[in-house]
């Protein structure tokens, strides 16, 4: 019987001809991630090892990535402390993907994975965070787990008990109209699937519409692909892959894993893109999903464009775009926090930061900022965002007592402009 | 016998049962003070110790959703709560089953607060309403787990083999 993605991968990485949904494997690792949360990974490893008369020791040093993203510079001196013992950990086992909050090497660990070539197609990627999903993009099974699970994989290598999870498949045809980004196409399909309507499943994004897209909208759909609870999303890769990687510096051959003719799929979903409109999630669950033209006119307090989801070069070039020579209504504030470091001197040179700055934006360091709501940009009480991040639960931008609405940056730089939600023209691109 | 002490709505997620806010703070010990932040008076109450250990908290679809954070496990483990939910999002109950906190799965169950719950078997059993609902089990591979002690001696062993 033919196999999805997931099951070529799952099979080859635990050593087997054939997997079917189901089957328990214990797949080895390629890559695994940790950022802030190594703090905990790192306690649950040494308890790991207590009583065994061995030295605590990871499996492969090569193979463990470490990116300080959720609170840099340090909010707090827990936090400054935890990043300490990590940094001293590093170094005692040799961790070399390990990015520091520096701007020569430092963002938000999703788009460090992509930027430095850490991915390939075909691997097993896990990591301390449920975005995780995002590094699908390349054609790789990459899934979040949590930071005892990952001393469990520091120690051993393995994912233990991994269920091999049933794959839905999402062929999206067609074109995008104008102002229509990946960003509105992944909203419209959580909001088809619901929160949890992909839950210990993978989704497989096939069509025409995908195979155009460059390797940034790729990231965008698999990066959210777990708010509709998917294990990974997962896009075949193809020559975008192979460019993709090339321009990160990876020498080594690339091989995709694709899915076989007849790979078996526990659901079909067909879309055509040329049907979308400018999508937007409302508060406060992010598959309540409307076309924008059925959202009222809301009034923004906060615009934030960054993210793991929405922080790369072309989501700031489009944001520039629609804002050059233009202002930052009056009564709202506008927050930009590029993915990382190389985005934000990238934009430097193109004169982006610049068009930001001038129109009243403020622009705040590479990493995850206020998308979690831990240590810059809180909402105030009764307060409304709308931002290009993947979650709006209560909470999230810090204050139960907010709003937040999820959109695109073209979306999100229109808004800016106006004050309230507002579709970007047609035509932007 | 076990008190219902709340009741929850579907996709309730780990923001809300460990908010974003509080995550410098990691260790199992530390967490339980801010179980459900946000939900003001139960998190005081819970603090306050006044529900026992094996008090029940129900919860609707896709319980646990979103972010990866195990502090939302542990910090309902350190106050001993029952969690009986229709279902979970995947990493929660991973989560969950690694630092052996027992959750749930009770598709069809009805409770209000204050109902009396007693679990028998692959039942829950709402004693203040008379009705019997069934339990979907973990599937054997999670069980594993569950059968060790958790994650942590799980692997212990496996480490053991691997360098003896
Ligand atoms: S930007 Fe937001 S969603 Fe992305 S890794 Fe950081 S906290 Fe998570």
């Amino acid at each position: 019987m033919g196999m999805t993605i997931v099951e070529k991968i799952l099979a080859k990485a635990s050593g087997k001809a054939s997997v079917k949904p189901g089957d328990v494997l214990e797949p080895e690792v390629n890559v695994a991630m940790s950022h802030e949360n190594a703090a905990l990974v790192i306690n649950q490893f040494n308890e790991v090892f207590q009583g065994t008369n061995i030295a605590p020791k990871v499996w492969d040093p090569e193979r463990i990535a470490i990116i300080f993203d959720h609170r840099v510079p340090a909010e707090s001196s827990k936090t400054a402390t935890n990043q300490k013992k990590i940094r001293n950990f590093v170094k005692a086992n040799g961790i070399k993907k390990f990015h520091d909050i520096r701007s020569d090497e430092g963002g938000i660990c999703h788009q460090i994975l992509a930027e430095y070539g850490y991915i390939r197609p075909g691997y097993v990627v896990v990591g301390t965070d449920s975005h995780t999903t995002t590094h699908g993009a390349f054609g790789a099974f990459s899934f979040g787990i949590g930071a005892t699970e990952m001393a469990s994989v520091w120690s051993l290598g393995t994912v233990l008990n991994v269920e091999v999870p049933e794959t839905i498949k999402v062929v999206v045809n067609g074109k995008f109209k104008d102002n229509v980004y990946p960003k509105d196409l992944i909203l419209y399909i959580i909001g088809k699937l619901t929160a949890q309507g992909a839950n210990f499943k993978v989704i497989e994004f096939h069509g025409e519409a995908i195979r155009n897209m460059p390797m940034s909208g790729r990231l965008v759909l698999c990066n959210m692909s777990v708010e509709a609870g998917a294990t990974s999303g997962i896009v075949p890769g193809d020559e975008e892959t192979a460019r993709y990687l090339k321009e990160a510096g990876v020498k080594d051959k690339i091989e995709n894993v694709l899915p076989d003719a007849d790979a078996k799929y526990c659901r079909i979903v067909e879309i055509d893109a040329n049907e979308l409109e400018p999508q937007i999630a409302l508060p406060h669950t992010v598959d309540n999903v409307k076309p924008i033209s059925k959202v009222d006119k809301v009034k923004i307090d906060q615009i934030v464009i960054g993210s793991c989801t929405n922080g790369r070069l072309d989501d700031l070039e489009i944001a520039a775009s629609i804002l050059k020579g233009k202002k930052v209504a009056e009564d709202t504030r506008m927050l930009i926090f590029p993915a990382s470091w190389n985005i934000y001197k990238k934009a430097l040179k193109q004169g982006l930061l610049e068009i930001f700055s001038d129109s009243g934006a403020i622009i705040m360091n590479p990493g995850c900022g206020c998308c979690l709501g831990v240590h810059q940009g809180a909402l105030g009480d009764g307060e409304t965002a709308l931002s290009t991040t993947n979650r709006n639960f209560k909470g999230r931008m810090g204050n139960p007592k907010g709003d937040v609405y999820l959109c695109s940056p073209a979306t999100a730089a229109a808004s800016a402009v106006t004050g309230y939600i507002t579709s970007p023209e047609k035509g932007v691109k | 016998m076990s008190k219902v002490v709340y009741i929850f709505g579907d996709d309730i997620s780990t923001d809300a049962i460990y908010p974003g806010r509080y995550m410098a703070t990691v260790l199992p010990t530390e967490t339980p003070q801010f179980c459900f932040a946000d939900y003001t008076e139960l998190n005081k109450k819970l603090v306050a110790k006044e529900y026992p250990e094996g008090s029940v908290i129900i919860g609707g679809n896709n319980f646990g959703c979103g972010s990866s954070r195990e502090q939302a496990a542990s910090t309902i483990l350190g106050h001993g709560l029952i969690v009986i939910a229709k279902n979970y999002a995947r990493i929660f109950l991973q989560n969950a089953i690694n630092l052996g906190l027992n959750l749930i799965t009770c598709p069809d169950i009805e409770a209000e607060t204050g109902d009396d719950i007693e679990l028998k078997g692959d039942k829950v059993i709402n004693k203040t309403k008379g009705k019997e609902f069934s339990t979907i089990p973990l599937p054997a591979a999670r069980m594993a787990i569950v059968e060790a002690g958790g994650l942590i001696p799980y692997t212990r062993k496996k480490v053991i083999q691997k360098y003896s």
